[in-house]
């Protein structure tokens, strides 16, 4: 590595002020910390030491992510063997699933790298690492059936309006993957909405997903329903452990909730929001259920272990919910924030009959919800301590 | 164009939303804003010497108003589908701040001759913009421009899709911030704080 280093420090001076390269230089400057670490030193107080910056904290998120890309290509290639009546080996399910995915990620960080680059030359700041997260994200929320381009048009999307205009990293308000998500959310509906299963199948090969079987049907217990015959295998143990069509990184919760249980362990997410997400999505559904023997809507009858696993709760809340930067910041806040977004999600599913899933639109609002909430926690303590000490 | 009413005053943005989902009624719009606000601008600047400073605000909203219900019956009798498309929108022209804003900042104090240029250097600045919202959201909302079909069968069966966010009310929002955006970082106007 050492001729790595010295090439990286011979051509520095080309990259300095004055010189010719200069509007490159956060593209040098990128590469060389990726590559080494760096040896520049805070330049105001607190002075941490820690052997841990940005980018090792994202470099650890998206290795975090590694499993469920890993399951979704499997899952891919077994929902597809699954359609056209195949008997296949894991390791082929494995190979055909990437193939699948291979150029979803791709498109991905082409697009984010563009923008982020072109904005990093053009404002003059270095190229944040926070876009490697946002791209590794998005595919995993993405249906494998999903067309190239308007991926690539969903992720400038998520990029420039959900990040860049507010400043770029650390300033957005609504998380970038999520944003990119909504966007072909509303865009192009035919694609994405979570009504019809997505899987890379034959033509005109579709069924319901787990959510939208007891949205269609009136006056049934959505348990009854979901075991009874359905196309795919919607039983608890078999949506928990992923085997049924969906976005490629979030059917197996078991990964997930590994990933979030070792993300807490390194306090790289709060288990705060991870806490009151899942109370709230239990104190909800368990409303839902009292209400379900009172109301023909179905959604109210399902149970609160099987929210839990169903749809994209699982993934939302660990990797979506949890970013530090869009959610609230003081520790109360973060406990309520993560409540709502529990509550939300069982709401939209069940009440809205026009969106079986509610993840994404729960987190996006309650990302808008996220300072307010912090201002009301700092004025309650700032009132507390008035109390104690007037 | 340093001083358009929507992209640096960011004023008449309600109606900027509701109608840009096509050109046609984007242009028809813009026609009605430009006969209203140039003849008010007018009204009011013969009359600004007669009106008390008291009542002021009262007899403008009434110029303005006679003038957008007169453009309102006109549309009714000539173009009465086109009419029924821009619906309430036409009659909230009243409310638009552009034209009130005008008549009280400029009309008040100057002569009938360069109010009437005010008026229409305003009207147009607005349609500009208008119409620039109505033909990003038609081309991508409907694949169309003015009505004509420009993205062909072709391309669809290639497996492109109407944008349709586009046609609902946040397309307009996200294009309209692109062009404020686009054109402040030209003109350099934006206040740097």
């Amino acid at each position: 590595m050492k001729w790595l280093l010295d090439y990286l420090l011979k051509i520095k001076p080309n990259f300095d002020e004055g010189q010719k390269l200069n509007w490159l230089y956060p593209l040098y400057e990128a590469t060389e910390t990726i590559l080494f670490s760096t040896d520049a030193k805070t330049k105001s107080a607190p002075h941490i030491r820690d052997s841990i910056d940005i980018k090792r904290v994202m470099i650890l998120v998206v290795v975090a992510l590694i499993p469920c890309y890993v399951f979704g290509a499997i899952n891919v290639g077994y929902q597809n063997a699954l359609s056209f009546g195949l008997e296949r080996t894991w390791i082929e399910n494995l190979i055909f699933g990437a193939n699948a995915i291979i150029p979803i990620i791709v498109v991905t960080f082409v697009a984010g790298a563009f923008w982020e680059i072109l904005f990093a030359i053009v404002r003059k700041h270095e190229i944040s690492e926070g876009f490697l997260v946002t791209c590794a994200l998005i595919p995993l929320t993405m249906p494998p059936s999903i067309p190239l381009w308007q991926l690539f048009i969903a992720t400038s999307f998520g990029i420039v309006i959900g990040k860049e205009i507010f400043g770029g990293v650390g300033m957005n308000i609504f998380n970038p993957a999520l944003t990119a998500r909504c966007f072909i959310f509303f865009s192009y509906p035919s694609k994405i909405s979570g009504d019809m299963v997505w899987l890379v199948g034959p033509d005109g090969y579709s069924g319901a997903t787990a959510l939208s079987v007891p949205a269609s049907t009136n006056n049934a217990d959505a348990v009854y329903l979901l075991n009874g015959i359905t196309q795919f295998d919607y039983s608890w143990i078999n949506l928990a452990s992923g085997w049924i069509p969906g976005s490629i990184g979030e059917t197996n919760k078991f990964i997930i909730f590994s990933a979030a249980a070792a993300l807490m362990l390194m306090k790289l997410i709060s288990w705060r929001v991870i806490l009151g997400g899942i109370s709230g999505l239990f104190a909800m559904s368990y409303i839902g259920t009292l209400i379900a023997p009172f109301s023909d809507n179905s959604m109210l009858s399902i149970p609160p272990h099987y929210h839990l696993v169903m749809g994209s709760f699982a993934f939302g809340l660990t990797f979506m919910a949890t970013e530090p930067v869009t959610g609230s910041h003081t520790d109360t806040g973060r406990l309520v924030y993560g409540f709502f977004v529990g509550v939300l999600t069982v709401i939209i599913r069940s009440i809205n009959p026009a969106y079986p899933e509610g993840v994404m639109l729960a987190i996006l609002l309650m990302n808008a919800f996220a300072s307010l909430i912090d201002y009301f926690v700092v004025k309650v303590n700032i009132s507390k301590r008035m109390a104690r000490y007037a | 164009m340093g001083e358009n009413p929507i992209s640096i005053h960011v004023l008449g943005i309600c109606s900027a939303l509701a109608i840009t989902t096509k050109i046609d009624t984007a242009v028809v719009m813009t026609i009605a804003v430009v006969a209203v606000l140039s003849i008010s601008n007018v009204v009011i600047s013969l009359l600004r010497n007669n009106i008390p400073n008291k009542v002021r605000i009262i007899i403008q909203m009434s110029v303005i108003a006679s003038l957008v219900i007169i453009a309102d019956q006109v549309l009714k009798a000539y173009m009465y589908d086109m009419s029924k498309l821009l619906g309430v929108f036409l009659g909230l022209i009243i409310t638009n701040c552009i034209v009130l804003g005008r008549a009280e900042a400029y009309a008040m104090q100057n002569s009938p001759s360069k109010a009437l240029l005010d008026g229409m250097g305003n009207g147009l600045g607005y349609g500009t913009i208008l119409i620039a919202v109505a033909f990003f959201r038609e081309l991508f909302g409907f694949g169309s421009i003015y009505g004509a079909q420009v993205i062909t069968n072709q391309i669809y069966l290639g497996g492109y899709e109407n944008n349709g966010l586009m046609i609902l009310s946040p397309g307009a929002f996200f294009i309209l911030g692109l062009i404020v955006w686009a054109h402040r970082a030209y003109t350099e106007t934006s206040d740097k704080d």
